[in-house]
């Protein structure tokens, strides 16, 4: 167990920048997932923690140690593959064992943690098979096994749901949380799917372009993302953006208006008159029930039906589409005229630099 | 099946079936010839041994008159020990060219790769004199360096080749696990390997044994030489004594056949893998 910094840490491949000035504090027994779209650099972190791709600049420290030259296997972590990285001509006991012959574990102890991690993990009927005969999910396990008997500091996962299927990816996920309920472990774990990172993480660090965009609870940014990309890449389906101007500002209050929805009032001082915005709203907080402060109008053109809710595409005056989520059995049909509403609290505001604008009603 | 399709399957057939005779052919008459007596191989060369003609007179020979069973042995002797140093070397190499960035790593790739276009026998002339100087002319130790030597270039191209197939997540597996570079290599890497080392075999074996050049020029006395040698004694100016010739030529070919079909289902898996995924 043990706690992460990385400091002013830098990528590059040549010329191109995969990472830059990165700087992350991980507690000790936290769940963070790093998330972002492919190509943000989020597995490249997850190997240099690992140490397997150097650093162009910066440091990593696992608990308080300076990490930059160690190898792998001194730094006290383990490591998830998505492809699972099982040694095909050895059994699932030997792969467990493994490593750990060249660590200096007695063989006894390694037979006791074997049993330990097979107990936890159910992988007690299968210690004798290899990993050709196993199914997608038991691999995984075999992988996890194989990095909970290292009794690492730190574990690392890289994306290790991403090559099972559906339902498999559900059950994974909760033995994930589990897990690390159990062994209170520090966590690291990579993916790009983003309702991994909601039900798994303590913390999650939004990268993009090599960037962290934002770091903070699950629902610290699904209510208040820092900025226009983390307020469209968290939440399914994306969040609603319309464009809009501060028309005029009087007493506290900026009047935002913009095409194809009603102007409001937002309580901030920060505005002048003239300023360009980025409205978003949720589908899943744009209503048909009670007024709001904010509401947009349109023609519902194609109706998605999930079951509990359904996914109305709707076109506005200005030709643009937006999304709502509406719930329960009464679902418009295509070519209905509908107007949704949204209260103050979930209507996001971003300026022109595309961070959020603070109001009165984040409070 | 249509009968364009089943038309088409006969004649790739055929040809086939006509090549493997084309192939087999030569060997199946050198075998059957060696059981049968002199006059019989001439008589009807291409007639099976029968009750009247069998003979075993030419085996008896080669076993009477000469030193086969030392050029069995050094053949033997030659062939493995080169292949077991080509394949290790070669191994390595590959690893470690496919593996590792280090300065000069494509230069000394490119330099490998220039002994796959130069046929090794134009420097004959050479290893005869590095040989000399080294004081290693008539020694089974000059050959299978200059067998190594011979084979090393295209088992460290096929092998490469291999070794990227490998999943760099295995290696990458193994390190976070602590597993020093040199048991990856040999544990997690080499058995991998296995179906690409015995194709690597096979290629490397077969031009050794049956080479006739390096131990011509670099081997003299009787107890350096190899079977392919030792047939040629046989072989005179003025009278070519068949029997022994074609019975000592037989007991040539049986090794080569026995580790091809030992190594053969590992060399189809070699060479069809990656083919299908």
């Amino acid at each position: 167990m043990a706690n992460l910094r990385i400091e002013h840490l830098n990528k590059r491949y040549g010329a191109t920048t995969v990472l830059n000035d990165v700087n992350l504090k991980i507690e000790d027994g936290e769940f963070v997932v790093l998330v972002g779209p492919s190509g943000c650099g989020k597995s490249t972190l997850l190997r240099m923690i690992a140490g397997l791709d150097g650093a162009s600049g910066g440091d990593i420290h696992i608990a308080g140690k300076p990490v930059n030259t160690l190898a792998p296997a001194e730094r006290g972590i383990a490591m998830v593959f998505q492809s699972y990285a099982l040694y095909p001509h050895m059994n699932v006991r030997k792969n467990m064992t493994f490593g750990l012959k060249f660590t200096g574990v007695p063989p006894a102890e390694r037979e006791r943690r074997v049993a330990e991690a097979a107990r936890m993990l159910r992988l007690e009927e299968l210690l004798e098979r290899y990993p050709r005969d196993l199914s997608g999910g038991q691999r995984q396990r075999v992988a996890i096994g194989r990095a909970i008997v290292r009794e690492p500091a730190v574990f690392l996962f890289d994306e290790p749901l991403s090559n099972l299927d559906a339902a498999l990816r559900v059950s994974t996920r909760v033995e994930i949380a589990n897990l690390h309920r159990l062994l209170k472990s520090t966590i690291v774990y990579v993916t790009h799917d983003q309702v991994e990172a909601m039900t798994l993480a303590d913390r999650i660090v939004v990268m993009n372009k090599g960037c962290i965009e934002q770091v903070g609870r699950p629902l610290d940014l699904y209510y208040a993302p820092a900025n226009l990309f983390v307020a469209g890449f968290i939440g399914s389906p994306a969040m609603n953006f319309f464009e809009a101007k501060v028309g005029s500002v009087e007493g506290g209050c900026a009047r935002v208006a913009g095409p194809g929805f009603r102007s409001f009032d937002l309580p901030t001082a920060s505005l002048r008159v003239g300023d360009t915005l980025t409205v978003g709203v949720r589908p899943e907080h744009l209503g048909r029930g009670e007024d709001g402060p904010f509401a947009v109008e349109g023609v519902v053109e194609l109706v998605e039906r999930l079951g509990e809710s359904s996914f109305a595409y709707v076109r506005r005056a200005d030709d643009r589409l937006f999304v709502a989520e509406v719930r329960g059995r009464q679902t418009p049909m295509p070519g209905e005229r509908a107007t949704f509403f949204a209260a103050a609290r979930d209507v996001h505001v971003f300026d022109a630099a595309s961070l959020r604008v603070s109001t009165q009603n984040d409070a | 099946m249509t009968a364009e399709q089943r038309a088409r399957s006969l004649g790739v057939h055929l040809v086939l079936i006509a090549y493997s005779l084309l192939a087999v052919g030569p060997i199946l008459l050198v075998v059957m010839n060696s059981f049968k007596t002199r006059s019989a191989i001439f008589g009807s060369p291409l007639a099976p041994p029968d009750a009247t003609t069998f003979s075993l007179v030419g085996y008896e020979k080669v076993f009477r008159s000469s030193h086969i069973l030392t050029y069995y042995s050094n053949s033997l002797i030659v062939t493995l020990v080169s292949m077991a140093l080509v394949l290790l070397f070669g191994a390595m190499a590959a690893w470690a060219l496919t593996e590792y960035r280090f300065r000069g790593s494509t230069a000394l790739a490119l330099f490998l790769s220039i002994g796959i276009m130069v046929p090794i026998r134009l420097g004959s002339v050479a290893i005869l004199n590095m040989m000399r100087s080294a004081g290693l002319n008539d020694t089974l130790t000059a050959l299978i360096l200059v067998y190594v030597a011979q084979g090393l270039p295209m088992s460290i191209f096929i092998l490469s080749e291999f070794i990227q197939q490998i999943p760099k997540d295995l290696r990458d597996a193994a390190r976070c696990d602590g597993v020093p570079e040199t048991r990856i290599f040999f544990e997690v890497v080499a058995p991998l390997l296995r179906p690409a080392i015995a194709t690597v075999a096979v290629f490397t074996i077969v031009p050794i044994w049956n080479d006739l050049w390096f131990p011509l020029i670099l081997t003299s006395s009787d107890s350096t030489h190899t079977v392919t040698l030792g047939v040629q004694q046989f072989l005179g100016q003025y009278i070519t004594d068949w029997n022994s010739v074609l019975a000592a030529l037989s007991m040539a070919i049986l090794p080569v056949v026995v580790i091809y079909v030992i190594l053969s289902r590992q060399l189809i898996a070699g060479l069809t893998s990656g083919a299908v995924k």
